[in-house]
């Protein structure tokens, strides 16, 4: 049930780079900090985090919109180290203003659902689960669709193929970064909602999970969106069947020795083609 | 309608584009012939914006351009056909042509301009459920041409068209880009194909390590002793 949450970082992830060209290291600390979002609202106002959806979205596309306006934007010439770096900088400095904030302490949501759950016919799940994957793997489809079917999408992957004929075109590129920054910033954020009901905020959080997307964003061939979506559904399965069969100490080493599998096999991603 | 008035362009250090200045009036194709590494590319993407280390002035149907955006170059039909096509290779022929029409001003009436493309060349409807990278020379060509007419352009840009394609492909090339022009769009063509392209000239500027050497009527320069001698190789 997990690869869909794996799905919907990793879509973010693969869309900043293939269109932006950047490596962003931030991308969990923004997971974390709609976590933090989902449980200050539900501590101070009492709005559970599916209630608090759309201000927890906007709040994430604001804070997309200024980081991309503030620091992404200078570095876009730069090159690929100077953005690591510069991307690794700001996911420390948020771990840290989430430290002095928020402390170190676990801060879990429980709501009445999260102990809830739903029953289908042959099995039964729990409830935020169920929806967490729901959602994450139907936001993950629409993405999808959006740079499959409408303009501003086409000229999405126009950019990530071709930056200068893309200029040629007359597509604003800057306009463009932003739009798919901002783009992989909500989504992160609502992978993080979806997350905060079974799993709790802490500043670390979000590095633990951007580890797994890096894992499914090269097992889906980088910057591909598709990709991205099988890879996060792929290391779920894994890690499920790692845990039930080996016990949860192997879950990890099951992916990263899958990953470190297709490394050698098959560098340009399970589903990539020869370069 | 398109001048340039004293463009110095550098790389870095190295300086490209040489107190070059030169004019392009409604309706004519103009050529500008040079060879290799002579800086006619780099003139293009000073037009285009995407090259911004220059000074000089140019100017689009009476106003200043050179501060603009190359999107915003794009809007007022300012369009260039990139040397090598820069094709999307893995979008469709109808994706690519499509977001050639991506600017404001042709957007809406991206179906029509479709269907004009591909009145045009009929070859490309053919082909327009397949991937541009799998085009063949010719047709990446056409396709690129097609969806430099997307646009809606005023003025537009040929970067050496003929590049890599047989002589019998070429004569195409030059015959749509005369065809063009009849329909009334204005044309800068960049070639490397001397004698085919200033045939098609109106005017023709020889340019030479990024300074403008020669100038003249496409015939003048066809026989013109330093561009037979130079170019020609007679
Ligand atoms: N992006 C660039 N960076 C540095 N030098 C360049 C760049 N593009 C072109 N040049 C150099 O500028 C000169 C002119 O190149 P170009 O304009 O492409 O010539 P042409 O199109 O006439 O062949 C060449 O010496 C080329 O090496
Ligand atoms: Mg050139």
């Amino acid at each position: 049930m997990s690869g869909g949450i794996y799905a919907l970082i990793s879509v973010g992830l693969a869309l900043i780079f293939g269109v932006v060209g950047l490596v962003n290291f931030a991308h969990g600390e923004f997971l974390m900090l709609a976590m933090y979002i989902a449980y200050w609202i539900y501590n101070k106002g009492g709005l559970d985090p599916y209630q608090s959806l759309p201000v927890n979205l906007i709040v994430m596309a604001v804070i997309g919109f200024l980081i991309f306006k503030l620091i992404m934007e200078r570095v876009l010439d730069s090159d690929h180290s100077i953005q690591m770096l510069l991307t690794l900088a700001l996911s420390m400095v948020l771990q840290n203003v989430a430290l002095i904030l928020w402390k170190a302490d676990y801060r879990s949501i429980r709501i009445p659902m999260t102990n809830s759950s739903t029953n289908m016919g042959f099995l039964t799940l729990n409830t935020p689960r169920l929806l967490a994957f729901v959602i994450a793997i139907g936001a993950s489809v629409l993405l999808y669709l959006y740079l499959q079917k409408t303009f501003t999408g086409a000229a999405m992957r126009a950019i990530s193929q071709n930056g200068k004929a893309a200029q040629l075109m007359g597509i604003n590129i800057k306009k463009t970064y932003m739009l798919a920054f901002v783009i992989g910033t909500v989504l992160v954020g609502l992978a993080g909602l979806l997350l905060s009901p079974i799993y709790p905020a802490f500043p670390l959080v979000g590095a633990n999970f951007s580890t797994l997307a890096f894992i499914v964003v090269v097992l889906g061939g980088l910057s591909s969106v598709p990709g991205a979506i099988i890879g996060g559904l792929v290391i779920g399965v894994i890690e499920s069947f790692a845990g039930y069969f080996a016990g949860a100490a192997y879950q990890q080493a099951a992916y990263f020795l899958l990953f470190i599998l297709v490394l050698v096999f098959k560098p340009n991603g399970l589903f990539g083609k020869k370069a | 309608m398109l001048r340039l008035s004293n463009i110095n362009s550098y790389y870095g250090e190295v300086q490209v584009l040489r107190d070059l200045s030169l004019e392009v009036n409604k309706g004519e194709v103009i050529t500008v012939i040079g060879a290799n590494a002579a800086g006619k590319s780099t003139m293009l993407s000073c037009i285009s914006r995407t090259v911004t280390s220059f000074t000089g002035e140019i100017e689009f149907e009476g106003e200043r351009i050179d501060l603009l955006r190359p999107d915003q170059v794009v809007e007022r039909g300012l369009i260039q056909i990139p040397e090598g096509r820069l094709l999307f290779p893995k979008l469709t022929v109808r994706e690519n042509l499509e977001l050639g029409a991506y600017n404001k001003r042709s957007r809406a009436g991206r179906k029509e301009g479709l269907e004009y493309v591909y009145s045009f060349l009929p070859k490309l409807k053919e082909r327009e459920g397949q991937m541009a990278g799998s085009l063949s020379g010719g047709e990446a060509q056409m396709c690129a041409i097609g969806r430099g007419l997307m646009a809606n352009p005023i003025l537009l840009m040929f970067d050496e068209p003929s590049l890599g394609l047989a002589p019998i492909v070429v004569l195409e090339i030059m015959e749509l880009i005369k065809n063009i022009q009849k329909e009334g769009v204005t044309v800068l063509l960049v070639e490397q194909n001397v004698r085919q392209s200033l045939k098609l000239a109106d005017r023709a500027y020889v340019i030479e390590n990024g300074r403008i050497l020669l100038e003249g009527t496409g015939t003048e320069l066809l026989n013109s002793d330093q561009v037979k001698k130079a170019y020609l190789g007679i």
